[in-house]
């Protein structure tokens, strides 16, 4: 579990979080969301210790942050970095992702099959012995993915996992986040992709300059004008669509695809075609 | 780790004496610390160097800043101390070694401070330097904090890929320093190139006379400051070299193993 308890973070005596107040428990799927510099990367900087607070308490598993090193708690909680070109560097694909494994002290033989699994599950198989520099953006942030989720941790924290990845490899990402939290995973994402989040359905941390707005489920939360606004995002399609149709007696509310195609299916008073 | 010591030569725009001052009056300063720091070998002149940079930073509002740039430099202000007094230097010498240091970078981080990288281009141009290499210079000198954060960003990462830099011997040490290198480095000549094609594709280096919208232009105050810190350095030379300055090194050291 991770608790945080009147988490207050200045850098060079500006606050940058401003009582921060949370649990997440084990196993729980959520997005932390919010306009630049509302402090989301700073808050899950926090919860592998790189940074302390200023005041208040971050606790992780029972261990308080300040207590623990960032080697330490890196074991149970893995956190990939927004740009994958700020963690890699070497030689090969397969390298780069035991890198942590090693750091941690595993045997070889457990880092060898570590490794091949988690290439094969990220589709980065072919590229076991390729330079990570010659690969594509999304292929360096798969291997950056990769390079963390090797060692297994307990908590996963993802800062802008959908950033450059085409359409077909989100929705891979998407099956693998939902597979990697439904194993029992803890996974926090920091993101602004709202179509994204409408389909991950996790709870919601909204913050806005430094403090949390709203802590709520996805649907609530996205449906909320109000809110939207105050954190700079912006309503999913289907939301809009909805909204738009409301003198027709639509719920506004409504954000989940397979919601809408019930409702438009009973208004048209017909059957909409399967693959919408 | 911390690399906030480059935040401290990081231009920020106020409405102080100090930031309005010609940029040539204020490299006068620097150079005359610099110069003087290098010639001089006793403590309390170092640390009458140190001293005297106060007011000026106090009057530029920076205090904070420079603190950070100080405090940045004692990590290897400390590695100069040790170095030297372990190697058999005196302790008033190994101070002095370290005073040294802590003024060259309390007078650079003062002169980036409140010098824009857009004045420092002015001035290389008055001196006849091509556009070409006084640009090179001033966006370098632009992209050193931009490079301590990324450099930061990059320690952060590997850190919370379980390396730990200050652990085992110190050839282990310089070793885990190459997965924050490479990225760096890689980083570096991604953006470079970046630059170019942003900079070919507005048409740099087209015309070959070029015209600037702001001209320095020394007041009679800067005329003022150049020429008491000439006048500063000429003394400081003559003192040096004419006027014998009594040591103040009472020949306290570490015993090392060959002098036992």
């Amino acid at each position: 579990m991770i608790e945080v308890s009147n988490l207050h973070f200045s850098y060079d005596s500006k606050e940058v979080l401003h009582n921060i107040d949370l649990k997440i428990s084990d196993g729980e799927f959520v997005a932390i969301m919010g306009e630049n510099g509302a402090g989301k990367t700073t808050l899950v900087k926090h919860f592998n210790g790189l940074l302390k607070p200023t005041k208040g308490e971050v606790v992780v598993d029972g261990v308080s942050t300040r207590d623990s090193s960032v080697a330490r708690l890196s074991r149970n909680v893995g956190l990939v970095f927004q740009n994958p070109d700020h963690q890699l560097f070497s030689e090969t694909v397969s390298q780069e992702v035991a890198f942590s494994m090693r750091n941690f002290g595993y045997p070889e033989e457990t880092i060898r099959k570590r490794v091949n699994f988690i290439l094969e599950t990220l589709d980065l198989s072919s590229y076991t012995e390729s330079s990570p520099f010659m690969l594509s953006g999304g292929e360096r942030k798969r291997v950056a993915l990769a390079s963390i989720l090797v060692s297994d941790p307990k908590h996963v924290i993802l800062d802008e996992p959908t950033i450059g990845q085409d359409y077909q490899q989100k929705d891979k990402l998407r099956n693998f986040i939902v597979q990697m939290n439904s194993q029992g995973r803890t996974v926090v994402i920091v993101t602004h992709d709202v179509e994204f989040i409408v389909e991950c359905r996790p709870r919601i941390i909204l913050l806005s300059k430094g403090s949390i707005i709203a802590d709520d489920s996805y649907d609530r939360i996205l449906s909320d004008s109000e809110l939207i606004e105050r954190a700079s995002l912006t309503t999913p399609q289907i939301g809009k669509l909805m909204w738009s149709l409301r003198d027709l007696n639509f719920d506004p509310k409504v954000l989940d695809i397979y919601r809408a195609k019930a409702i438009l299916e009973e208004m048209m008073g017909k059957v909409v075609p399967q693959d919408l | 780790m911390s690399l906030r010591i480059f935040e401290g030569f990081r231009f920020t725009y106020r409405t102080t004496p100090i930031h309005r001052m010609d940029p040539r009056p204020k490299f006068l300063i620097a150079l005359t610390i610099f110069t003087l720091s290098l010639i001089f070998m006793n403590i309390m002149i170092l640390l009458l160097l140190l001293i005297g940079q106060l007011p000026l930073v106090y009057i530029s509002k920076s205090v904070r800043r420079w603190l950070n740039s100080v405090k940045g430099g004692a990590a290897l202000a400390a590695l100069i101390f040790i170095m030297n007094f372990l190697t058999g230097s005196t302790l008033v010498f190994s101070l002095t070694m370290t005073l040294r240091f802590l003024v060259l970078v309390s007078a650079f981080s003062l002169f980036f401070m409140t010098t824009s990288p857009d004045d420092l281009g002015l001035v290389l141009e008055k001196a006849k330097l091509p556009y070409e290499l006084s640009f090179t210079f001033t966006t370098a000198v632009r992209l050193v904090p931009t490079m301590a954060l990324e450099a930061q960003t990059i320690i952060d990462a590997q850190r919370s890929r379980g390396l730990e830099l200050d652990r085992g011997n110190l050839l282990v040490r310089v070793k885990k320093y190459i997965p924050i290198l490479i990225p760096l480095i890689v980083s570096a000549i991604r953006r470079s190139m970046e630059l170019a094609e942003a900079l070919e594709s507005r048409a740099f280096g087209a015309v070959k006379s070029r015209e600037s919208l702001v001209i320095l232009k020394m007041k009679p105050s800067d005329y003022a400051i150049s020429l008491i810190a000439v006048a500063i350095l000429i003394a400081g030379v003559y003192v040096q070299l004419s006027i014998p300055i009594p040591s103040l090194d009472t020949g306290i050291r570490m015993p090392t193993l060959w002098s036992l």
